[in-house]
């Protein structure tokens, strides 16, 4: 079984530098696509390969590229790595940008010469501190050895790469909030149109790709696009960063073949639920997917499985719901977030998830009504796709909807009993 | 007033991009690390250096969770509060943080030893419970070990 974004990285051992990442073959794809390739090409290439987007929407990358102009050789463009990994229960480019820094600088040099772009960000989340002195010192290593700066390897192409750490924020990952982020505003997404591969950055043509997007990209330039679609089990083409967490007998993160089963990851990869434990649901790309129950459990994790039982694969890495955690008090942990990290610049979102919050709080605490279940279901409407500015508040409610339907006696139980059914398990320590 | 090398950082920042202003959060980010918070003085005082109006600054400022427009402890504590650390039990950790800290989110110790906060998801989920203290990440927690790690932040 083949793992090309993890195959140089383990626990024990530190990050690979540039020395021992060239040691194992890093910056070939550099050499062969500066030297063989046309911008054009290296974006045909990717977007034969089918690779699609990993921070959670799952778009054709190459196809994104695609859009980019290209006929003004003189036109500013950047290419930035959505390194803001914030997803409640997403872990999976830490290892990434932590473990081999230099595959995701490689990766970007060869995106960044596929749209012709000279500047290029790492956009990185503040709590991600030693990945931050990691790239730092990467990025440095990169410019002595004549990857990065003016005329890289002699071909005429020219790219400076900078590090930006943010400030915080949940919806600086999305990816016109971060242009804003990035130019010293507030991180409010942008309308669209038009999109960033036509006005991005300072109203330049822009590519945004997530971590481990780009780091797949020098896989796919070494062994080419139909080596790339045989990887996955599936439709959908690749390895994936896959990850379970809660209370399973061994969390933890996983590069495996993509579509591989939500029944291979519990039992398998992270060793079942841990005694005393059911497994109940499991959100299976984040908190913004929907939720999938025992009935799913040999569902494929891809985009195209994943969506055909109504939610989505998202950032692949499963939340586990278990019989000792209260449904509503998970679900109303999760709309907190939300409403905390709304933006605020659309009513619905700014209005809505704070009442959705608060309904649920109440409904955990016994004070709620039947009638709240209906209210509800009509936030889930009304904050849905196309009602709201951006897919904050129709990620939110994701897990809410499918909470809705899956759990439906746990919250009427909530509402006949007057109090938490979980409560006295607490011993006591509710603590909201 | 900025001091000289608060100036020579800006400056720095400033020089990297292509519109002055959209260096001010790297200016937010250099006065606060000096400083600890950004005062009202502070916020006027970059705003005037960033030239742009200080109501301007203060709504990117205000924006973003750790930019801190009121005074902080000698240590930030930042406990995740989000889902994997709610299913493997932050609100115990939360409890044993007030009983021996006898503060509440948002607040700091009389001693000005800690500030406690809130935080979203620091993608450690396979570890969880989790909390950052300043610059570090600790998993796994339990009351014990975090007993051990508050000594450790005079």
């Amino acid at each position: 079984m083949e793992r090309p974004l993890t195959q140089h990285i383990s626990a024990n051992h530190p990050w690979l530098n540039l020395k021992d990442y060239t040691a194992v073959g890093g910056y070939q794809a550099v050499h062969r696509a500066l030297k063989s390739f046309t911008p054009q090409e290296i974006t045909k290439t990717v977007q034969d390969s089918e690779l699609r987007g990993r921070g959670g929407a799952g778009f054709n990358t190459g196809m994104k590229w695609s859009f980019v102009p290209m006929d003004d050789a003189t036109q500013t463009k950047y290419l930035i790595a959505n390194a803001d990994e914030m997803e409640p229960g997403t872990f999976k480019d830490r290892l990434l940008l932590e473990g081999n820094p230099h595959q995701l600088i490689e990766g970007m040099i060869v995106s960044a010469y596929a749209i012709q772009a000279n500047t290029s960000y790492i956009f990185l989340r503040w709590a991600y501190k030693k990945a931050a002195r990691i790239i730092k010192e990467a990025i440095n290593e990169a410019y002595a050895a004549g990857y990065l700066g003016k005329n890289i390897l002699g071909s005429g192409f020219n790219l400076e790469m900078h590090l930006h750490t943010g400030v915080g924020r949940y919806i600086c990952g999305e990816e016109t909030a971060l242009l804003n982020a990035l130019e010293g505003k507030r991180a409010t997404p942008r309308t669209k149109p038009p999109f960033p591969q036509v006005s991005g950055l300072f109203g330049k043509p822009t590519i945004v790709n997530n971590v481990e997007t780009l780091c797949n990209i020098p896989h796919i330039i070494n062994n080419g696009a139909a080596w790339f679609k045989a990887l996955g089990l599936g439709a959908d083409a690749g390895t994936k960063l896959y990850g379970v967490s809660g209370q399973v007998n061994e969390p933890g993160l996983w590069e495996l073949p993509m579509g591989t089963t939500v029944r291979e990851l519990l039992e398998e990869h992270a060793g079942g639920m841990k005694p005393g434990f059911q497994f109940r649901g499991a959100l299976p790309g984040g908190a913004s997917t929907d939720f999938l129950v025992t009935e799913h459990l040999d569902v494929k994790m891809d985009y195209q499985s994943v969506a055909a039982v109504g939610s989505r694969l998202g950032t692949g890495t499963m939340i586990i719901l278990d019989d000792h955690t209260c449904p509503v008090g998970f679900i109303h942990n999760l709309e907190h977030f939300f409403a905390q990290e709304s933006c605020g610049w659309c009513t619905p979102c700014r209005e809505g998830l704070p009442w959705t919050e608060k309904i649920l709080l109440s409904l955990e605490n016994g004070q709620g009504r039947l009638e709240d279940l209906e209210l509800l279901e009509t936030h889930t409407k009304h904050l849905g796709p196309g009602s709201t500015f951006c897919a904050l508040a129709p990620g939110a409610m994701e897990p809410l909807q499918s909470g809705l339907k899956y759990f439906r006696e746990d919250f009427e139980k909530h509402i006949h009993e007057k109090k938490c059914p979980w409560d006295e398990e607490r011993n006591g320590s509710h603590l909201h | 007033m900025l001091s000289a090398k608060e100036i020579k950082k800006l400056d720095h920042e400033i020089a990297l991009v292509p519109i002055r202003k959209s260096a001010c959060i790297e200016a937010l980010k250099i006065v606060q690390q000096q400083r600890g918070w950004v005062s009202d003085e502070s916020l006027r005082d970059i705003a005037e250096y960033m030239e742009m109006s200080a109501e301007e600054l203060d709504s990117v400022a205000t924006f973003y969770n750790l930019i801190f427009r009121k005074p902080v402890g000698r240590n930030i504590i930042l406990l995740c509060d989000s889902i994997s650390c709610y299913v493997m039990g932050y609100k115990k950790i939360y409890q044993h943080l007030q009983n021996r800290l006898h503060i509440k989110f948002g607040e700091t110790t009389a001693d000005a030893r800690f500030t406690l906060l809130p935080n979203a998801c620091l993608g450690c989920c396979d570890h969880a419970p989790a909390l950052m203290i300043n610059n570090d990440l600790y998993r796994d927690l339990t009351n014990d070990s975090l007993d051990e790690i508050l000594e450790e932040y005079k």
